[in-house]
């Protein structure tokens, strides 16, 4: 029976242990929804399991076993059990108990939990007297420490529970004062003397420990006994010392982050500053022309879409690379290039939608050279405020579609000025092996196509 | 744009203005002078829409919609505490028969596609017209699909195939047919949908099969492509 209840506490062990490092993929990664219904999704994921904290206010030496039942969802009895079932394998359910006290941060808040109440700490106390008994017990019978070493080792074990609890005590007061402490206060906090008693018996109980096995286990060679004296001392200290050195990492990281934060901060007012005020205040300024207001506001909206959601923007997260390069290096960057130089010289909105992207080539910029000039003609003739521009690269061809739904003209009646622009599109795109059509119908608006097989695949063909 | 979807909007006319009195509208946004224009153009505009109420964060929507019950709620898709796709999440299973419309100045791939596959019926953005507006919500009200033509695009680009994309798992659902590629790229190039049945020598009822189509396949498809491409391409 004891087999059958060892198996299950011990997979509970192993999940706990990943459970922590599970975490961090899942939610950094932009995880592709698998499920066709993407409400059903969204709900299992807010429902997960609430992350593994050690309980501040359910605990009873460190608040490990009432985290987990937390995070598991099952009643923390237990979860205590199961750790002292564990301890019959040469005391591996302390082992593991000791690791997840090192490796679990402290819940931050619990007021809204209530204390553990007096049977229940019977309870945990009576489980806990049971793990150490099956500790000793199994630790026997299997032979893997023998009687004499049981009663130093748990000494120092004694030792190092009084030092750490007051060390999850001394940081409880940090949160809650928000203190800094020097590198004494670490582990003594502000407990008073009590704390100091606490620590000071704390660490003689480790010391004696690690002395009695000292004394028994080494012969008295002279050297020998010095050396071991020397390790015994090393690892005692090591042993008290663990909570100093966790936390200093943990506060290492947390420090890097909130300077992250900081100059992440400083740079978006900075940015806001150089560009959306300075907007704002030329166009109060601009106020009696309507026109220039609307330019205005066009290019600053223009240039903070670019900054929040473009390729090398502040969304993306990626370098900031300057744009002038990547308009010369892009087919897609090159358009909006192109229509934002369209719409800073007429004061129209060019609203572009482009799919896929290439890199620029000769002939896709012959085609963005196009694509401008049937621009400027709708923003010179057509008579609207906008202009909308539809780009797509295909495997074969890109293709740009110039729309404005303007006064149109009549074909065979072409105005001589329109024509001349009509014709140097034409020949443009012709020049380089693409081609060109113009729809249009009096009071129907204009729409150029334009078209440019891609370099690629004719070369491969001939 | 202007005068885009206004151009068919008589086509849609008498079906929207109905004989069940306007359209109850509930605007969603955290911007409250946003909102405040939106209403007043709502209202001034036209009889055929009705605003009953308005929010400014995820939990008033809830409770607003939940106690107002509007035909229509414009949802803007950036919010706190969770934007326009949370208030999908917790009201779509209980109130199936209201219609969400997108609202955004965002314009970023992975909110859009977001609020989509979230169960809105279409996208339009901030700088709409009102004409424009109050005609998309006459037609999400109908049940037909609004699809703006940077949300065609976005669509478009997301279905396209790729070297090196995974394969397709399911054909029903993961490809556009011939059609529904021609319909949205004329959307894409800015058409109207009385324009696009006239290109293609089809009804404008079709097209509006074709796109509801096509909003059915962007929600349900699991195509790995689709989330992926959103979140890799935030380009506008």
């Amino acid at each position: 029976m004891d087999l059958v209840q060892e198996r299950a506490p011990a997979q509970d062990a192993e999940r706990e242990l990943s459970a922590a490092p599970a975490e961090v993929p899942e939610r950094a990664g932009a995880e592709p929804r698998p499920t066709p219904d993407a409400h059903s999704a969204e709900l299992t994921e807010s429902g997960r399991a609430p992350k593994l904290y050690r309980s501040r206010s359910g605990r009873v030496i460190a608040g490990v076993s009432a985290g987990l039942a937390e995070h598991l969802g099952v009643r923390v009895l237990w979860v205590r059990i199961a750790f002292a079932l564990l301890c019959v394998l040469s005391g591996a359910g302390l082992f593991a108990y000791g690791l997840l006290w090192m490796f679990v941060p402290q819940g931050a808040r619990s007021d809204t939990e209530p204390d553990v109440s007096a049977t229940e700490r019977q309870q945990a106390f009576g489980v806990l007297a049971l793990a150490v008994g099956l500790t000793v017990a199994g630790g026997m019978l299997s032979g893997v420490f023998s009687g004499w070493m049981a009663g130093p080792l748990a000494l120092a074990v004694l030792g190092a529970v009084v030092v750490w609890r007051e060390a999850d005590e001394s940081q409880r007061y940090r949160w809650r004062t928000g203190a800094r402490a020097g590198v004494a206060g670490m582990v003594r906090g502000r407990g008073g003397w009590t704390a100091t008693v606490r620590i000071v018996a704390g660490s003689l109980l480790v010391a004696s420990g690690l002395g009695l096995v000292l004394l028994r286990g080494g012969s008295f060679d002279q050297m020998q006994f010095a050396l071991l004296a020397v390790l015994a001392t090393l690892v005692g200290v090591a042993v008290l010392t663990v909570p100093f050195w966790l936390r200093m990492v943990r506060d290492l990281g947390e420090e890097r982050r909130a300077r992250i934060r900081t100059q992440e901060r400083a740079e978006i007012a900075a940015h806001l500053h150089d560009s959306v005020l300075q907007t704002l205040a030329l166009i109060q300024k601009q106020a009696e022309a309507p026109r220039e207001v609307a330019k205005l506001a066009r290019g600053q909206e223009r240039q903070l879409r670019r900054w929040l959601y473009g390729p090398s923007g502040y969304g993306s997260g990626g370098q900031a690379a300057d744009p002038a390069e990547s308009a010369e290096q892009y087919f897609a960057a090159a358009l909006q290039a192109a229509s934002a130089e369209v719409e800073d010289s007429f004061g129209v909105a060019v609203d572009q939608v482009v799919v896929g992207d290439t890199e620029q080539d000769g002939q896709t910029g012959a085609l963005v050279m196009a694509a401008r000039e049937a621009m400027m003609n709708a923003a010179k003739h057509a008579g609207v405020a906008e202009i909308s521009v539809y780009a797509e690269v295909e495997p074969e061809q890109v293709a740009v579609f110039v729309r404005d739904r303007g006064n149109g003209f009549d074909p065979e009646r072409v105005p001589e000025d329109r024509r001349g622009l009509i014709e140097s599109i034409h020949g443009r795109m012709e020049r380089h092996g693409g081609d060109s059509t113009v729809r249009a119908a009096p009071g129907a608006g204009t729409e150029v196509v334009l078209t440019m097989p891609r370099v690629v695949t004719t070369e491969g063909a001939s | 744009m202007t005068g885009n979807e206004s151009a068919d909007g008589d086509a849609t006319a008498p079906a929207g203005g109905g004989d069940t009195g306007p359209v109850t509208v509930f605007l969603v946004d955290d911007h409250a002078l946003f909102r405040a224009g939106v209403r007043t153009e709502l209202e001034q505009i036209s009889e055929r829409v009705d605003v009953v109420g308005e929010a400014g964060s995820v939990r008033e929507a809830v409770t607003g919609i939940v106690r107002t019950r509007p035909q229509v709620v414009l949802l803007d898709v950036h919010m706190p505490d969770g934007g326009g796709a949370e208030v999908l999440r917790q009201l779509r299973p209980e109130l199936p028969e209201v219609v969400f419309l997108a609202l955004s100045v965002s314009d970023a791939a992975e909110d859009v596609i977001a609020v989509i596959r979230g169960g809105a019926r279409g996208y339009v953005t901030k700088t709409i017209s009102s004409d424009e507006l109050v005609n998309a919500v006459l037609r999400v009200a109908e049940g037909d699909a609004v699809f703006s033509p940077r949300l065609a695009g976005f669509v478009l680009d997301a279905f396209a195939d790729r070297p090196g994309a995974a394969p397709v798992s399911d054909p029903e659902l993961d490809v556009l047919t011939v059609r529904e590629r021609e319909v949205l790229r004329l959307l894409a190039r800015g058409y109207a949908y009385k324009e696009i049945a006239s290109e293609l020598f089809i009804s404008v009822k079709t097209v509006e099969t074709h796109v509801s189509s096509v909003l059915r396949k962007t929600q349900l498809s699991n195509r790995y492509e689709l989330s992926r491409w959103a979140s890799d391409r935030r380009l506008v």
